[in-house]
């Protein structure tokens, strides 16, 4: 007798997963996930994108990581902002990037955005929103500028200016009152910087400093901590007093003798 | 918001205890077992609010949009509000226990100047009178469901601040409620306080246009109110406009070619 195909998606350890949520309140088998609680953005200007990103990674109301990094490396020319679960966009964007430098290999051509952003549609949808990988994907390739949204679920908006991550609406904001058409690049620049020193500001999620990548054609500036957040204090070490605060009587210098027991003296 | 509220097919039993002693509608609908008469959920509502201190006093401004959950019901509907030369306010959330919260006040108004004495309510008292009020309905499990922003000017000096249906009270210089919150008041606060009225109108317009891109739930349809020492004004509903020309969104289409 044939045995029935086994394909498609299995769901035989959503039952466990179900009863190990229910069951485990100390968190000892479940861990928690890192989040990024974000405010990422992305825009299209005239001869390329813009892509934006705050610094701070959150675990609850625990600022985990005070100056990660959220925009990642896919391609020479694609690069992709990633909110939702650290873990899960870190991972997905290194698989992709790897995947598509074998593509690159094996066509001999230069990648393009769709090619990034169908390959991680895929993988996300297959996993029915579970990796929770919220991405902005920007590029420029032979058919020019593209910047997309890929959500966890799988779906995928082609856009000329998105926002994603908790400080999204924040931002939107800011882009919603500032875009145009065809900015030029410094404009382009402050605006994503506007947008999300916003969210910083405004949502609890973001902080930090801002990290912007502008990608155009045949070239990436990827500028790490370009705004910085204040400093809580200014550390007052080491302490530099001006010679002559204190008042002296007399100056007496003498060379202090040092006897080696043990080795070779060094060189005065 | 959604405080913790019974709904109505545990009310009767559990609210014994408080319905002996108190007085209302409310409690004797509870002894009789009738339909419930506590604001459970708000049924026809108004979105955000916003609100800015300007060089010379301070400036709301609202849409004038009654929702039925998602039906866009009432188009003219005045969220704005005069309670005195001085004095003025506007509401977002349930439109019906706003009227009722618009009633309150100019009840005390109306009071206030019976007094004749002289002295009459300040807007900080408004603010004060309701926040007290709507904190009292919250411990009734009776809320005026409602976010209020009340703004005025006395004595050379304004007043902007915001109540809502639990009895948060607080007082900004840019102030939003519902939704505006996440979306108008990034941009308010770039806004500074020492705007002219008409740069104020505009910025403004600027986040009611932005809130009608971004919200479900708002119209173009809005109100601009001021409240300076001329005294209160509102303006009548007009239009707003919005832009769809932008080139980039032309060509959206994943799927399809791209049209170069």
């Amino acid at each position: 007798d044939a045995e029935i195909p086994t394909g498609g998606f299995t769901f035989d350890l959503c039952k466990r997963n179900a009863w190990l949520e229910a069951n485990d309140s100390s968190g000892s088998i479940i861990k928690k996930a890192k989040k990024t609680g974000t405010t990422i953005a992305g825009i299209v200007f005239k001869d390329g994108i813009v892509l934006g990103a705050d610094t701070r990674a959150t675990e609850g109301p625990i600022v985990a990581d005070k100056n990660c990094q959220k925009i990642h490396y896919l391609a020479p020319n694609i690069f992709c902002c990633g909110a939702g679960t650290s873990a899960d966009c870190e991972n997905v964007t290194e698989m992709i990037s790897s995947s598509l430098t074998l593509h690159r290999l094996n066509t001999g051509r230069e990648c393009r955005v769709v090619t990034a952003v169908t390959m991680l549609s895929q993988y996300l949808f297959r996993y029915q929103g579970h990796v929770g990988a919220a991405l902005i994907v920007g590029g420029v390739d032979c058919t020019g500028p593209s910047l997309f949204t890929v959500y966890p679920h799988g779906s995928v908006d082609q856009l000329p200016f998105v926002t994603m991550g908790s400080g999204s609406l924040a931002a939107m904001a800011v882009f919603e009152a500032g875009y145009q058409d065809a900015l030029e690049k410094d404009a382009a620049m402050n605006l994503v910087r506007a947008a999300i020193t916003s969210g910083i500001v405004n949502d609890l999620g973001s902080g930090s400093n801002v990290d912007i990548a502008v990608i155009t054609t045949g070239n990436t500036e990827f500028f790490r901590n370009i705004d910085k957040a204040d400093p809580k204090y200014k550390s007052k070490n080491p302490l530099k007093y001006a010679p002559g605060t204190t008042a002296f009587f007399k100056e007496q210098i003498s060379k202090i003798k040092i006897t080696v027991t043990e080795g070779e003296a060094m060189d005065d | 918001f959604s405080p913790v509220l019974l709904n109505s097919s545990q009310q009767t039993s559990h609210y014994n205890p408080i319905v002996i002693g108190s007085r209302g509608k409310s409690a004797s609908s509870e002894r009789t077992c009738e339909p419930s008469t506590r604001t459970l959920q708000p049924i026809v509502t108004g979105t955000g609010v916003l609100g800015l201190k300007y060089k010379d006093g301070v400036m709301l401004a609202a849409d004038t949009l009654g929702s039925y959950g998602s039906l866009a019901r009432y188009r003219e509907v005045k969220r704005l509000s005069k309670i005195s030369d001085t004095t003025l306010i506007g509401g977002s959330g349930d439109l019906s226990d706003f009227d009722n919260v618009v009633k309150y006040v100019r009840e005390m108004s109306i009071y206030d100047n019976a007094h004749d004495d002289g002295c009459k309510m300040t807007p900080k008292d408004v603010h004060q009178y309701l926040g007290r009020v709507m904190y009292n309905r919250r411990n009734k499990f009776d809320p005026l469901w409602n976010e209020v922003v009340v703004a005025g000017f006395r004595d050379g000096k304004p007043f902007l601040g915001v109540v809502d249906l639990i009895g948060t009270m607080y007082e900004d210089d840019a102030v939003a409620t519902s939704f505006g919150n996440y979306i108008c008041l990034p941009l308010l606060r770039k806004a500074s306080t020492e705007l002219s009225k008409e740069d104020a109108k505009k910025v403004m317009e600027d986040c009611l246009r932005v809130l009608f891109y971004r919200n479900c739930r708002s119209s173009t349809k809005i109100q601009i109110a001021t409240v300076s020492a001329e005294g209160v004004e509102i303006s009548d509903p007009y239009e707003l406009s919005t832009y769809w020309g932008y080139e980039g969104f032309k060509h959206t289409e994943y799927h399809g070619q791209k049209g170069h």
